[in-house]
């Protein structure tokens, strides 16, 4: 039989999905299943790692039935996955031995605070390339680990494993307790602050940092390999690929050439930049992490700009003001007015992201007067997104020493025109939207297509991408620097709003 | 002549309840005031939940009424809403067929063009999002008036007025034509501009529809009239099914579930 298809499974903060694509990198059919989001305490965000996986049992198999095909058509399936979410389960029986912690969850500030404070905490960025933050799973892994009774012991002893979302599904779908193959890829695992950044592998000076035993760590592979053959779900189907979300959205832009540059507008930004096979350390608030490695190849690089809060703005317009019913409205609303009236918001809900880190900082709205209409605030909304993607590409231009000519955009914020006019106008270089705008899922299928050889190379995959909309910039140069200082000056109004606690 | 319709008096008979007073009510309040079975009132209540009309509070189990029905009088579907729920069908439609992709709707006797995916060969191509185009002789504009009341209702004043504006020899000119060619659209289930608004120029499209069939937009291809019409000058079948799966596609995503 021939195998026309390949699948990628993108599980992600809010749902997992399947997608198969034909030869072309056209989308053939699409399941989706939502999971349920946790909040036991403030700052704790958990996830069932068993109801993902259910879920996954159920979408897998539909995914096929609506294309009308058999597991036998397809070639691989490649998983992206939410980062840094972290699953601890027991090898034996296959349950998981806490809840899954996400990402999001806050509960190990105070840790993160005393792991700071050590004196040989300068180990962490030198060889992850990664700041100490509660972000990252490594502190969570040793959170676990303290919290609950024999946890380390059965750890030390190999019976309790740690995986992200990918190992634990790829564990599963290589049969779980009966043989499960347990595994993790570069971009993953360069997001846990224990892999050594060069090496590739795990280091163990940062496991004597957190204290992490090594037993429980999944062996680390490269984003794009054959890691085995699923038994459950998908039978007989190679499991070829597995990549970080936002690592997958940058293959599936296919900016597989250092200076290229993606951005994916959701709930937060993540603007990713190819820096080549050469990992380059930060000095203006980005991120450096593993981009992608295809089987032996040499591993190529990125510098990420996160920025926490963009379509979340918009979420908090519709959901806790109430101003506008659906999210896409809030274009209409800001068309209403010709500009912002003076106003500007910033959104450091949780302290600002990239290029900033300051976790102190929150939200304000200025230059408030009676003449400012919803209609300015919803401009501001959409602005602020704008001008939180000129700092992060401003803090790229200076550390890759490159300035970056276009940016390409994903997500689901790329639906708003005048949104990706202001990012052209604030930028002033073009932006692109490529004709799938399921770019996460197109990487992770990219990548596990390329491991089995159902597409030949990346030049054949670049091939595949075409621009589906392209704005220019059109805003007048001194217009646009004063707008800039503005904004910057909102910036600085918004930092140390927190105030440190006594002690 | 046939009777009232029970479950539209019903239906309306429920709204009027959550109207008056508090306006949060339970299905076993709503049921018994108006004395219908509870899985009677359920299957309304849950229709009506469907169009927007009736809200559930997810905490309480309770209804009351819903946003859609405040705003009854302004636009039904916000052109960005039907951008952002369209897109992936667009670009879908753009990859299969090879030619660009525009959505449109009906503004003041013209096609206000919502969203637009290029032609896939990277060449040089500008958004024409914002655009206006004429009814009569665009695909997108022939579905509109096909199916909108509303926008037949402003075309037809301007057809009062004397002749249709000619872009070339083929655009349809008088009132009759007119009636003859939406005739067929309806009949067909889509249709087609070939050399109409410019000579070379052909487009196909399809209409978008939501809950209970109304229809919200059109979606088309356009592009050269030599890729999209055969050697007899009528479009080709296997671009006219890209374009209806896309549209049908969308429809469903709003709720349109017969089309």
């Amino acid at each position: 039989m021939t195998q026309r298809y390949v699948m990628s499974i993108d599980q992600g903060t809010t749902s997992t999905r399947c997608i198969l694509f034909d030869q072309r990198g056209r989308l053939v059919s699409v399941t989706q299943r939502e999971h349920k989001q946790h909040f036991p305490r403030p700052g704790w965000v958990e996830h069932d790692a068993v109801e993902i996986w259910r879920n996954l049992e159920r979408i897998g198999p539909e995914a096929l039935a609506q294309a009308g095909i058999g597991p036998g058509e397809v070639a691989a399936v490649g998983i992206a996955n939410q980062r840094e979410t972290t699953v601890l389960w027991d090898r034996r029986t296959g349950v998981p031995v806490t809840p899954a912690v996400v990402w999001q969850d806050t509960r190990t500030d105070t840790l993160v605070d005393e792991l700071s404070r050590r004196p040989d905490a300068h180990v962490v960025r030198e060889r992850c390339g990664l700041p100490l933050a509660t972000y990252f799973s490594a502190p969570t892994v040793r959170w676990l680990l303290d919290d609950t009774d024999g946890l380390r012991e059965r750890a030390e002893r190999g019976e309790v494993l740690f995986g992200t979302m990918e190992s634990w599904l790829i564990w599963n779908l290589t049969g779980g307790p009966d043989g499960g193959v347990h595994v993790t890829d570069v971009t993953n695992a360069s997001r846990t602050l224990l892999m050594n950044l060069r090496d590739l592998d795990w280091d163990p000076v940062l496991l004597g940092f957190f204290g992490i035993p090594r037993a429980m760590l999944p062996e680390i592979r490269p984003s794009s390999e054959t890691y085995g053959v699923a038994r459950r779900v998908l039978p007989g189907v190679r499991i070829s690929a597995a990549l970080g979300d936002q690592q997958a959205a940058l293959f599936g832009q296919t900016c597989f050439h250092r200076g290229e540059a993606k951005c994916t507008y959701g709930t937060g930004a993540f603007l990713l930049l190819n820096t080549g096979t050469e990992p380059v350390a930060s000095t203006h608030g980005l991120l450096t992490t593993v981009g992608y490695q295809i089987g032996d190849q040499p591993a190529v690089y990125a510098l990420e700009g996160s920025i926490a809060i963009t379509g979340a703005l918009v979420q908090w317009f519709r959901d806790r003001l109430g101003i506008i019913s659906t999210a896409p409205e809030i274009e209409t609303l800001a068309r209403t007015v010709d500009d912002n009236g003076g106003c500007y918001i910033v959104p450091a809900f949780s302290g600002l992201f990239a290029p900033h880190w300051r976790s102190e900082a929150r939200g304000v709205i200025v230059g408030l007067t009676s003449y400012i209409t919803k209609g300015h605030l919803a401009r501001a909304v959409l602005e602020a997104t704008g001008w939180q993607t000129r700092e992060v590409v401003d803090a790229m231009n200076a550390d890759a020493g490159i300035a970056l000519t276009t940016l390409k955009v994903d997500g689901g914020m790329t639906s708003d025109n005048l949104l990706m006019q202001f990012i052209a106008d604030v930028l002033d270089v073009p932006v692109v939207r490529p004709m799938v705008a399921e770019t996460v899922s197109l990487g992770a299928a990219y990548a596990a297509g390329l491991a089995v050889g159902y597409w030949p190379d990346l030049e054949g995959l670049r091939r595949h991408w075409h621009r589906a909309a392209q704005w220019t910039p059109a805003m007048d140069p001194k217009r646009r620097e004063d707008e800039y200082d503005n904004w910057r000056r909102a910036v600085e109004r918004a930092f140390d709003w927190i105030k440190p606690t006594a002690g | 002549m046939p009777g009232p319709v029970q479950s539209i008096e019903r239906a309306a008979a429920i709204l009027r309840l959550l109207a008056q007073g508090s306006g949060r009510l339970g299905l076993s309040e709503i049921a018994n005031s108006l004395g219908l079975a509870r899985g009677t009132a359920h299957g309304i209540l849950r229709t009506l939940q469907l169009v927007g009309f009736v809200e559930q509070d997810e905490a309480t189990g309770k209804y009351q009424l819903g946003a859609a029905l405040l705003h009854l009088g302004t636009s039904y579907l916000d052109v960005n809403e039907l951008r952002s729920r369209a897109i992936n069908w667009a670009d879908a439609l753009a990859a299969r067929s090879g030619e660009a992709v525009r959505i449109g709707t009906h503004l003041q006797g013209k096609v206000l063009v919502v969203h637009h995916v290029f032609r896939p060969d990277d060449s040089l191509q500008t958004l024409d999002v914002g655009m206006l185009l004429p009814m009569h002789a665009t695909a997108i504009g022939k579905v509109l008036l096909a199916y909108d009341a509303n926008a037949a209702a402003a075309q037809q004043d301007a057809v009062k007025d004397g002749e249709l504006e000619q872009f070339t020899r083929r655009t349809v000119r008088t009132h009759r034509e007119m009636s003859r060619m939406l005739a067929t659209v309806r009949e067909h289930g889509w249709a087609s501009d070939v050399d109409e608004a410019g000579m070379g120029e052909a487009g196909v499209a399809a209409p978008i529809r939501g809950y209970g069939g109304l229809v919200v937009g059109a979606m088309g291809i356009s592009g050269a009239t030599e890729r999209i019409c055969d050697s007899g000058g009528r479009p080709r079948p296997d671009l006219v099914g890209y374009v209806r799966d896309a549209a049908r596609a969308v429809s469903r995503d709003l709720g349109a579930s017969r089309w």
